[in-house]
């Protein structure tokens, strides 16, 4: 049995829809709120980045930096230096997109705790197209040690991570979604860094996903369960350091498994899950994601669907994977 | 132990830097590897800035009433632990450990390895930043308007777009306890800095990004020490201060050769510019002039 509460309304017409970076938004509120040294740093993109609201009840704790994202955490870094918290923020494929080097050195390899929050990552970020629609990220930042990957599932947990992040003393990533999408998740559940979690136990096939696509692997398994399918969804809000004990032990009962996220599947949560399996418990995985290629112009949803991420496309490719895994 | 500034006379100043160069050579020879030219040019500098400037607790690098020191261009670093060394920060012994395996005295500078430093830097554009971040809290978010924050850049890093970035960033939030030198030595790997890239004029742009721009002798401690009080009088604006300085200074066959940027001496070339440095006995007193 899985103990994490899920929302009532999921997988209902009454489903709730928010924008991840909302959770974002108030989170970073409430970590003002909380600690003095919490600041707030943004490359022309408040709003968007909802960081307005931190700007609204700490203005003095707020700055602008312009379009300069190398400056953005750079500056980040010599906060933290002296004492602060600096939370910096601009869309994904800016940062870490722009300043990566920076990131590393100043932040990671210093081992600071400068928080990168990328905003408008992955697909859903729509008709902005190709250039903004960063798909890179979770790749990019995981391989950096000291570096701490979150990818928070819906603004409810956004908000939690948030929180989270701004008390772990570490150098962290925050992959934020510009769209609204669905809540599953409740004020009640848990959330840790570090911390794979259960949302629905299966005994079939193990349904690993982080982000936005949590929610699609929800739905997948409900259109499996009518073919006889019992999948386990294992929603993966941290990457890094990746949860091993769950996802081992979820892989060690269905004996397979399936990686979802709206990101490149090479580097991200494919590449971290595959490594992990392939180390310690070699058994069949297929990585479902952006296969090698870039992005492009669409209503949000509609790029999502004919990238084949929607929950219906993934039952599809789910059960074909069965079929070939026996 | 609290380190005030101040506490030295020029001529002991001159003293540090000479032992500090010497150090330099040593280091480098034993290293086999890094760069010579940079460090030799900036000692006098450094060693003001560490024996006639700032104050610190060599005792306890975190002293929560520090002044800040940033090398923007990490690759000068065996200058910086050259001055650590006679400041305290570690054993003179420790210094031959540079560049190798499981020493704290990186190629490149790393916080986290040696208290003392406050920045991990080599590639080059993001200490300025650095610098200016812990500035804009000194100034807004602590209340902390005795505190400087002194940060060196190299001439040819200004190439860096970051460098820019924290220029702009410095002159909105006129970060005025940001006392930065620019080490104008006028080379770097490729060559002269105006051939591969020229920076003039350096002075209109720094003023025309909202800096009070000094231009000084980097060879002359007064005149290091004037420039710093000048910038601390400047109250609304970052202070730069274009430190003219000659790469590989005290040492003649080093002096004005880009090709000793990247190169540690060797052998008998150590020797020779050991020779040549203890005849100084710490007197460079300005530009071009060496006397007994």
């Amino acid at each position: 049995m899985s103990n994490y509460p899920l929302h009532k309304h999921i997988l209902t017409s009454k489903v709730e829809v928010e924008p991840i970076r909302a959770g974002f938004g108030r989170g970073l509120k409430k970590a003002g709120e909380l600690d003095e040294n919490v600041v707030a740093l943004c490359a022309d993109l408040t709003e968007s980045v909802q960081m307005h609201l931190f700007r609204e009840a700490f203005p003095h704790r707020f700055i602008e930096v312009g379009i300069a994202e190398q400056n953005l955490v750079t500056v980040a870094s010599g906060l933290a230096r002296a004492g602060k918290i600096p939370f910096t923020a601009s869309y994904a494929a800016f940062s870490p997109g722009r300043n990566w080097e920076q990131i590393k050195t100043t932040a990671a390899l210093n081992d600071q705790p400068v928080k990168v929050v990328g905003g408008h990552a992955g697909l859903y970020t729509g008709p902005d197209g190709a250039t903004h629609q960063m798909l890179e990220d979770i790749a990019l930042m995981r391989v950096m040690p000291n570096m701490v990957v979150v990818v928070p599932g819906d603004s409810i947990e956004a908000e939690k991570a948030t929180l989270a992040l701004a008390t772990n003393q570490k150098p962290s990533y925050l992959r934020l979604a510009r769209d609204k999408t669905p809540i599953f998740s409740t004020e009640k559940s848990p959330f840790e860094i570090g911390k794979a979690y259960v949302l629905k136990p299966g005994k079939h096939v193990s349904l690993f996903g982080t982000g936005t696509m949590t929610y699609e692997l929800l739905v997948a398994a409900k259109l499996l369960a009518k073919n006889g399918v019992n999948a386990e969804v294992v929603h993966v809000p941290t990457i890094k350091p990746l949860d091993k004990e769950t996802i081992l032990a979820s892989l060690k009962k269905t004996g397979c498994g399936i990686t979802v996220e709206e990101a490149q599947i090479t580097g991200g949560l494919g590449g971290a899950i595959t490594e992990l399996a392939a180390e310690f418990l070699p058994v069949p995985i297929k990585r479902l994601g952006v296969e090698d290629r870039y992005g492009e112009s669409g209503e949000p949803r509609e790029v999502i669907e004919a990238f084949g991420l929607d929950g219906k496309s993934l039952a599809t490719k789910i059960g074909q994977f069965m079929m070939q895994v026996g | 132990m609290t380190v005030m500034s101040g506490h030295l006379t020029t001529q002991q100043i001159e003293q540090k830097a000479s032992s500090m160069r010497k150090d330099i050579i040593r280091m480098l020879e034993e290293a086999g590897s890094g760069h010579s030219a940079g460090p030799l040019g900036l000692s006098d500098l450094v060693a003001t800035l560490y024996f006639g400037v700032m104050n610190y607790e060599p005792s306890n690098p975190e002293w929560d009433d520090r002044d800040y020191f940033f090398l923007s261009n990490g690759h000068c670093v065996p200058v910086q632990y050259a001055a650590m060394a006679e400041a305290g920060f570690l054993d003179k012994k420790e210094l031959l450990t540079l560049r190798k395996f499981g020493s704290r005295l990186q190629g490149h500078p790393e916080r986290t390895r040696l208290p003392g430093l406050e920045n991990t830097s080599g590639p080059l554009g993001s200490g300025l930043s650095q610098a200016a971040g812990v500035a804009y809290s000194l100034q807004y978010l602590d209340n902390q308007a005795h505190r400087f924050v002194y940060c060196i850049t190299g001439d040819g890093e200004l190439d860096e777009g970051n460098i820019w970035e924290a220029a702009m960033f410095a002159g909105k939030y006129k970060l005025s306890q940001l006392i930065v030198f620019i080490d104008r030595n006028n080379i770097q790997i490729d060559g002269n800095t105006e051939d591969v890239m020229p920076l003039e004029d350096l002075r209109g742009k720094w003023q025309s990004f909202g800096w009070h721009v000094q231009e000084i002798d980097g060879h002359n401690i007064e005149s290091i020490m004037d420039a710093v009080g000048m910038a601390k009088a400047i109250t609304n604006r970052p202070s730069i201060i274009i430190t003219h300085t000659i790469p590989g200074k005290g040492v003649d066959f080093m002096e004005y050769d880009y090709r000793w940027h990247g190169m540690p001496p060797n052998h008998e070339q150590a020797k020779e510019a050991l020779a040549e440095l203890r005849t100084l006995r710490g007197k460079i007193t300005h530009e071009g002039q060496k006397h007994e």
